[in-house]
Parts: structure tokens; C-alpha cells; sequence
């Protein structure tokens, strides 16, 4: 078993040093849709994490058994189980949601983060580490979509989890929601923000200069 | 046929699978550093979508749908939350025959599209292409229409983003927004741009 330390690396690591949004363009695909609402979002970032998280751990425990070159086809299909399972219980327990997030669900399949994170770590080590690493990268992923849902829901109509936060002037309050924030290109203003700030306090991810 | 060019027009550029659904985005912000490449890669997803939609479509009709099994003396089966899966794996034996195909009879178009094509297995903006007509019941002629056009819209964003970026290469930016950060923030702005079209009404 890794050291303590090693095992913080693999947890913490993804959040804000190497955050596979904002260092390494995985996974932005599918999620950015769902971030006009902070309720959508959070339910993304969980589906997320169980997907992330079961599918690094399984494919870690059989990454013996799998032929190299039948491994893309392997792990696909264990993803897309798992989203299956996802998607049904969405439809289960939480019909709406699953209306409004629509197909961005079945999307979580050719998330990059997932795929990336089977081929990169859990075909290498075994499923404790794995375990942590999944975890990681989903907290990661979870930081910077929550972080995009809260200033698009609040600038954009004044509400937190669908609670009326800053009383709009339409219904007699003093703020003026920001349209913008509601309509999709805003996601891509503020993500690129938050890569700004991000490396603004880690000079060290800033890239090289092209020649 | 006025319905079919107004599909496709919605598609190209109301409903733009990059800039308005964020689909694909992973290639569509590691592959457009040159215009010639992108426009390599927009063809080849023009050529996937335009084959996986319709086939999706017909998949959906004749195995997956509630009764669809009708014909083979399954009339109340519904196989529907297997979709996923088959769609998974049909896009990506698609890619893999294409790619066969290309190689053997047509070797320039394969020199010049091969190396994009397994990208694409994995690119967001096909499935979820296929996901959507699911979503709103596309006929066969409306699939064809609507991938042909999601692909054609797809095709133009990464080529314009593209041909932006090489334009920044000489753009003095903050450092912090170097790369990446500015990549997202003129994203964004070719969206804004493109949200112009939704006025448009056909």
C-alpha cells in the first residue's frame, strides 16, 4: 500500500494543482450545458463522481485480465453499465432533473475525464489508489462546475438552489438579473476567469510563450 | 423540403452542437491550433455524423424503441435502456469500417482524415448528435438532414476558432490567460456571435 503522503497526492492533487477542467481540457464536454442551475449541476457532479469513481475501481481490478488491444472496448462498456444505472435511477427518483439534464447524462459516457482516468491510472495501479484517484478528479471536476452554477444561477436570476437570494426587480426587488449569465457562451467567460485566478496564485501553470 | 432546409440551417446554426450544447469540446480545444488541421478534423466529423445519426436512427426504429421488436415477434419488448451501450458501440464499429473502408479504396482521403478518425470514437458531438435525434424523434430523412447539418455547424466552429487562434499567437495576453484561459474566452465570444442566428426564424 502507497504511503500517507502519495495517497493525499492522488486525492487532493486534481482539485486545484492539476485540475483536469482547467490544466489538462478533460471533460468539459458534456457538463457545461447544466450549469445554468445550481441544482442541475449538483446532481451532474454526483452522477459524475459514481461513474468516475466505480469505473476506475473496476477497471483497476481487472486490469490484468484485459488484452491491450481490446481495452478501449472494455472499458467502454463498463462506463456506459454504469451510466445505465445512473440514468435509470434518475428516471427513478428524480424525473425532472433527469428531463432538464436530458441527454448530457448518457454524455457522461464520452466524458474525457472518464476514459482519461481508466487509461491514464486505473489500468496501472491497483483499486485502492484508484479508488482515491477517481475521487479526486471528480472533486476536481465537481469544484469547477459548481464554481461556474453558482455565479451563472446567482448573477444570472438572482437564486441559489432555486431559493431567491438577491429579490429581482420584476417582482418588486432592487436587482437587475444579468441576462448574459443565463445564456450558454457565459460558462466559456467564466471558466476561462477561473483558469485566470487559478494561475494567478500557481505562476507555474502558466504556458510557455508561442514562438 | 422547406421543412428540411430549415432543419438544416436550425442545425448549422441556431442549435450549433460546439458553441450552444458545449459537445466535443475536448477536441474542439486541443486540435484548433491551425486552420488546416481543423478543418481536416470538421470534415471528418461532417462524414461520421452524417453516417451515425441516420444509422442511429434506424437502430432506434427496428431494435431499441418500446415495440420496435415487433417484427420479429417481439411486440412488447422495449430494449430502450440499452441504448447507451448500442450506440456506443455503433458509432465506434462505424469509425472502425470507415476507417477500413477509407484505407482500402480511397488511401488520400484516408492519408488526410485517418488520423482524426479514432479520435472521433470517443468525441462527445457524435453521440450526443445521436442522443438528441433520439430525443426528438427524428425521422429517417430528418436524421440524415439533421447529422449532415450538426456536422456541417460543428465543421465551421472549430475552423473559425481556429483561424482566430492563430491569429492570437501574436496578441500580447496577460499571462495567466495565456492558452487556455483565452481559448475559452474567444470561444465564448464566437458563441455570442452565433446566438445572433436564433432571431432568425424559418
Amino acid at each position: 500500500m502507497a504511503s500517507t503522503k502519495e495517497m493525499k497526492q492522488t486525492l487532493f492533487g486534481p482539485i486545484f494543482a492539476n485540475n483536469p477542467i482547467a490544466l489538462q481540457i478533460l471533460g468539459v464536454c458534456s457538463a457545461l450545458a447544466v450549469t445554468a442551475k445550481m441544482e442541475n449541476t449538483l446532481v451532474m457532479c454526483i452522477a459524475l463522481t459514481f461513474v468516475l469513481v466505480l469505473s476506475n475501481v473496476s477497471i483497476s481490478i481487472i486490469r490484468n485480465h484485459i488484452p491491450s488491444s481490446v481495452r478501449i472496448i472494455v472499458q467502454m462498456t463498463i462506463i456506459a453499465s454504469l451510466v445505465i444505472v445512473v440514468d435509470q435511477l434518475l428516471k427513478a427518483f428524480a424525473y425532472d432533473i433527469a428531463q432538464e439534464l436530458s441527454v448530457f447524462v448518457g454524455l457522461i459516457i464520452t466524458n474525457c475525464i472518464v476514459m482519461g482516468r481508466a487509461e491514464a491510472f486505473a489500468m496501472k495501479e491497483g483499486p485502492g489508489m484508484s479508488f482515491l484517484d477517481g475521487l479526486g478528479n471528480a472533486l476536481g471536476y465537481s469544484v469547477v462546475l459548481l464554481t461556474v452554477g453558482f455565479f451563472r444561477e446567482l448573477f444570472g436570476s438572482g437564486s441559489l438552489f432555486g431559493y431567491q437570494i438577491l429579490p429581482l426587480i420584476t417582482e418588486g426587488g432592487w436587482y437587475t438579473p444579468v441576462g448574459l449569465l443565463v445564456l450558454p457562451p457565459s460558462a466559456f467567460f467564466i471558466i476561462g476567469g477561473f483558469i485566470w485566478v487559478l494561475r494567478i496564485f500557481r505562476p507555474e501553470q502558466v504556458e510557455a510563450k508561442e514562438s | 423540403m422547406e421543412h428540411y432546409l430549415s432543419m438544416f440551417v436550425r442545425a448549422v446554426f441556431i442549435e450549433n452542437l460546439a458553441l450552444s450544447f458545449f459537445l466535443g469540446m475536448c477536441t474542439f480545444l486541443a486540435v484548433s491550433k491551425k486552420v488546416t488541421t481543423a478543418l481536416g478534423l470538421g470534415i471528418a466529423v461532417i462524414v461520421v455524423l452524417g453516417l451515425a445519426v441516420p444509422l442511429g436512427n434506424l437502430v432506434n426504429t427496428y431494435v431499441l424503441a418500446p415495440g420496435a421488436l415487433a417484427w420479429a415477434g417481439f411486440p412488447d419488448a422495449d430494449l430502450s435502456f440499452l441504448r447507451f451501450l448500442t450506440f456506443i458501440g455503433v458509432i465506434a464499429a462505424l469509425v472502425q469500417i470507415l476507417e477500413m473502408t477509407l484505407d482500402k479504396y480511397l488511401p488520400a482521403l484516408y492519408n488526410a482524415l485517418g488520423i482524426f478518425l479514432p479520435l472521433i470514437t470517443v468525441n462527445c458531438a457524435i453521440f450526443g448528435g445521436v442522443l438528441f435525434m433520439v430525443e426528438r424523434d427524428y425521422n429517417f430523412t430528418e436524421s440524415i438532414v439533421y447529422g449532415v447539418g450538426s456536422g456541417v455547424g460543428w465543421a465551421l466552429a472549430i475552423t473559425l476558432l481556429a483561424a482566430v487562434r492563430e491569429k492570437l499567437k501574436y496578441a500580447d495576453i496577460p499571462d495567466g490567460l495565456r492558452g487556455l484561459g483565452i481559448t475559452f474566452i474567444s470561444t465564448g465570444l464566437i458563441g455570442l456571435g452565433f446566438m445572433s442566428f436564433s432571431g432568425v426564424s424559418l
